[in-house]
């Protein structure tokens, strides 16, 4: 042992080293325990596009598909179902389909490339529910008959997807990206022309 | 027997942690059954624990099988559906005396100086149960397991900027609520919260026998060394550390007084758990909600989602807004109002029994809120029900602001020198 006198700055430095090299170590050390908590590879190759058989839907009809595991709903739109969706243009949140909620494809009076037919997923875009297909007796107006009703805190979207003002779900619903493989199917999950 | 506990002692302080913290710590003689509730927690606690580890020994972590293995354990284990229902009923019965416990406090001003400390370690513990109680809720995999946590782990979502989307993939594991969600709500649910909860548990404890209990006059019965006469100090022993600092009065030793009377408490409380396990498990399906029979369906949400009972108060908070990150905002915020309520309180009066008719009449209007804002929140999203559900969130908040004016300039009663009856 030595009686050399303290030196009080050499100490705080070497403190403060040893602080930053171990809290530099913890940190390095956290990134593995915390990028585990990604989706591992298999959950990431589970999201593929999936093929949706499309000829046997009815006029008026809901079926339901699923993609990266959540529902996508393809309805075959009746003519009464495509006049009403004017009607109520007012009462709708973002009724031009202005925030990306959908392709540019799909950016049209209808939400779809095909008038008739919608695809969307089913999920509500406030907090993920999945909304009710309410056919007939909507009633939020005259001549709308049809729309979607999310039960988990009441939001209400018209049947292209839209939602109304003063709910709580902020936008429309998503429509997936989607193509058309021949009159019968539709692919969902990719763009047309994309491998 | 006395040499082995000298021996003892000699290694570690064992009669003298039982004396500081048992047989001699002093606790006020004038608790009422409002100071029940602790104890209660503290045993319902260790039932949850006990439980479930042996919930866990037959229960199986996968989207798979965890349906199943609950029916297995419903069915085929020898007594499972009394351990599982000790564990569900004890969820919810956690959740009332937890409950009691901090109306208990805000009653009598136990957040207020100097029990700050302690009063957040216990909003802490709230904070951790009610993360605990909804990671719990999602083992069975049924309807309402999944659904519930879709939609809880969707609030996260609300993030702006993109670190919203990316915040709850995270979470998930997944691009949606699956396997890999279940696996590691079941790692955090035995493991890491019990842990916490438990730490915090003991944190909670200690803080409260460094300032010691509050009680129901909200006087500080540790008087300045010197200023009691020796034939006011309570007549029994207690510890040095205690009586080296104050002249303790109305105080009687928490080992037999206050055990014997919490037994009592206890077996009263039994009657009633044993009860709902035997009776009545699933409490009209407020205890465990009907859809949540149905096994885990990703394609279709049940007609009616509507979270526990003990979580409505803040769902029906979440669905008064009509903007998701407002609501979850405001859901947050009513929790973090009650943390700040030490700050809050401007008051120097303690207990209710001494503060003004309007102080008794905020805090009336808080707990009528937080009721009917508990009813709203189970019951479908009705026009009628959100508008209620907005007027009773105003309220909850309008307590807390009242409060917050009131309280510095309030017009008190005189305090008791010593406690009343």
């Amino acid at each position: 042992m030595s009686n050399a006198p303290v030196d009080k700055g050499r100490r705080r430095f070497l403190t403060v080293a040893t602080s930053v090299v171990g809290g530099a170590g913890v940190v390095g050390a956290a990134v593995p325990f915390i990028v585990s908590w990604n989706p591992s590879a298999k959950a990431r190759i589970a999201g593929a596009p999936v093929e949706v058989k499309i000829d046997k839907i009815e006029p008026g009809q809901l079926i339901r598909a699923e993609w990266r595991g959540s529902p996508v709903w393809v309805i075959r739109r009746t003519q009464d179902m495509l006049d009403s969706l004017p009607l109520i243009e007012n009462r709708l949140r973002d009724p031009e389909s202005n925030a990306p909620q959908q392709p540019d494809y799909a950016r049209n009076e209808y939400r779809s490339i095909k008038p008739e037919l919608f695809v969307a997923v089913g999920l509500c875009t406030h907090l993920g529910c999945s909304p009710q297909f309410i056919p007939r007796n909507f009633g939020v107006a005259e001549g709308v008959d049809s729309g979607f009703f999310c039960p988990c805190h009441g939001s209400r979207f018209d049947i292209a997807g839209r939602v109304f003002s003063g709910v709580p779900a902020p936008a429309n619903l998503v429509v997936p990206p989607h193509y058309y493989i021949d009159d019968d199917t539709i692919l969902v999950g990719a763009e047309e022309g994309a491998a | 027997m006395s040499r082995i506990l000298d021996w003892i002692d000699q290694r570690i302080p064992l009669s003298n942690t039982l004396k500081l913290h048992v047989t001699q710590y002093p606790a006020p003689k004038n608790f009422n059954f409002w100071y029940l509730m602790g104890s209660l927690a503290l045993v319902v606690l260790v039932n949850q624990i006990v439980t479930g580890i042996w919930l866990t020994m037959s229960y199986n972590p996968s989207a798979e099988g965890a349906f199943a293995s609950v029916e297995y354990i419903m069915r085929d284990v020898e007594y499972g559906w009394l351990l599982r229902y000790m564990h569900s009923t004890g969820a919810s019965f956690f959740f009332i005396v937890v409950y009691l416990h901090m109306f208990r406090g805000l009653m009598y001003g136990s957040y207020q100086k100097p029990r700050e400390l302690l009063w957040i370690f216990g909003m802490l513990i709230f904070l951790v149960l009610m993360a605990e109680a909804f990671m719990g809720y999602m083992l069975p995999w049924g309807q309402m397991s999944y659904w519930g946590a879709q939609v809880i782990i969707s609030l996260f979502g609300t993030i702006p900027f993109g670190i919203g989307e990316a915040l709850t993939t995270w979470i998930r594991g997944d691009y949606v609520i699956s396997g890999a969600t279940l696996n590691r709500f079941f790692a955090l649910h035995v493991i890491a919260l019990p842990l916490v909860i438990v730490i915090l548990v003991f944190l909670h404890l200690i803080a409260l026998h460094e300032v010691g209990s509050n009680n129901p006059d909200g006087i500080d019965l540790k008087k300045p060394k010197g200023s009691v006469k020796e034939e006011d100090k309570s007549p029994y022993e207690f510890h040095e550390r205690y009586t080296k600092k104050y002249d303790i009065v109305d105080s009687i030793p928490f080992h037999p007084y206050y055990t014997v009377k919490d037994l009592v408490g206890l077996a009263v409380f039994l009657i009633f758990f044993a009860w709902v396990i035997f009776y009545a498990p699933t409490m009209g399906g407020q205890f465990l909600e009907p859809p949540n029979f149905e096994a885990a369906d990703p394609m279709r949400t049940p007609e009616h989602i509507a979270p526990v009972w003990y979580f409505t108060p803040f769902y029906a908070i979440l669905a008064a807004v009509p903007n998701p990150i407002g609501g979850v905002i405001l859901m947050f915020g009513s929790i973090v109002l009650l943390f700040l309520m030490p700050w809050i309180d401007r008051s120097s009066v303690r207990s209710i029994r001494y503060r003004s008719g309007l102080h008794k009449a905020n805090l009336a209007m808080l707990v009528v809120s937080f009721i009917v804002l508990g009813f709203v929140g189970a019951l479908p999203p009705t026009e009628l029900f959100t508008r209620i559900g907005q007027i009773f969130t105003f309220l909850y908040f309008a307590f807390f602001v009242f409060l917050f004016f009131y309280s510095k300039n309030e017009k008190t009663k005189p305090l008791p020198e010593r406690v009343t009856k």
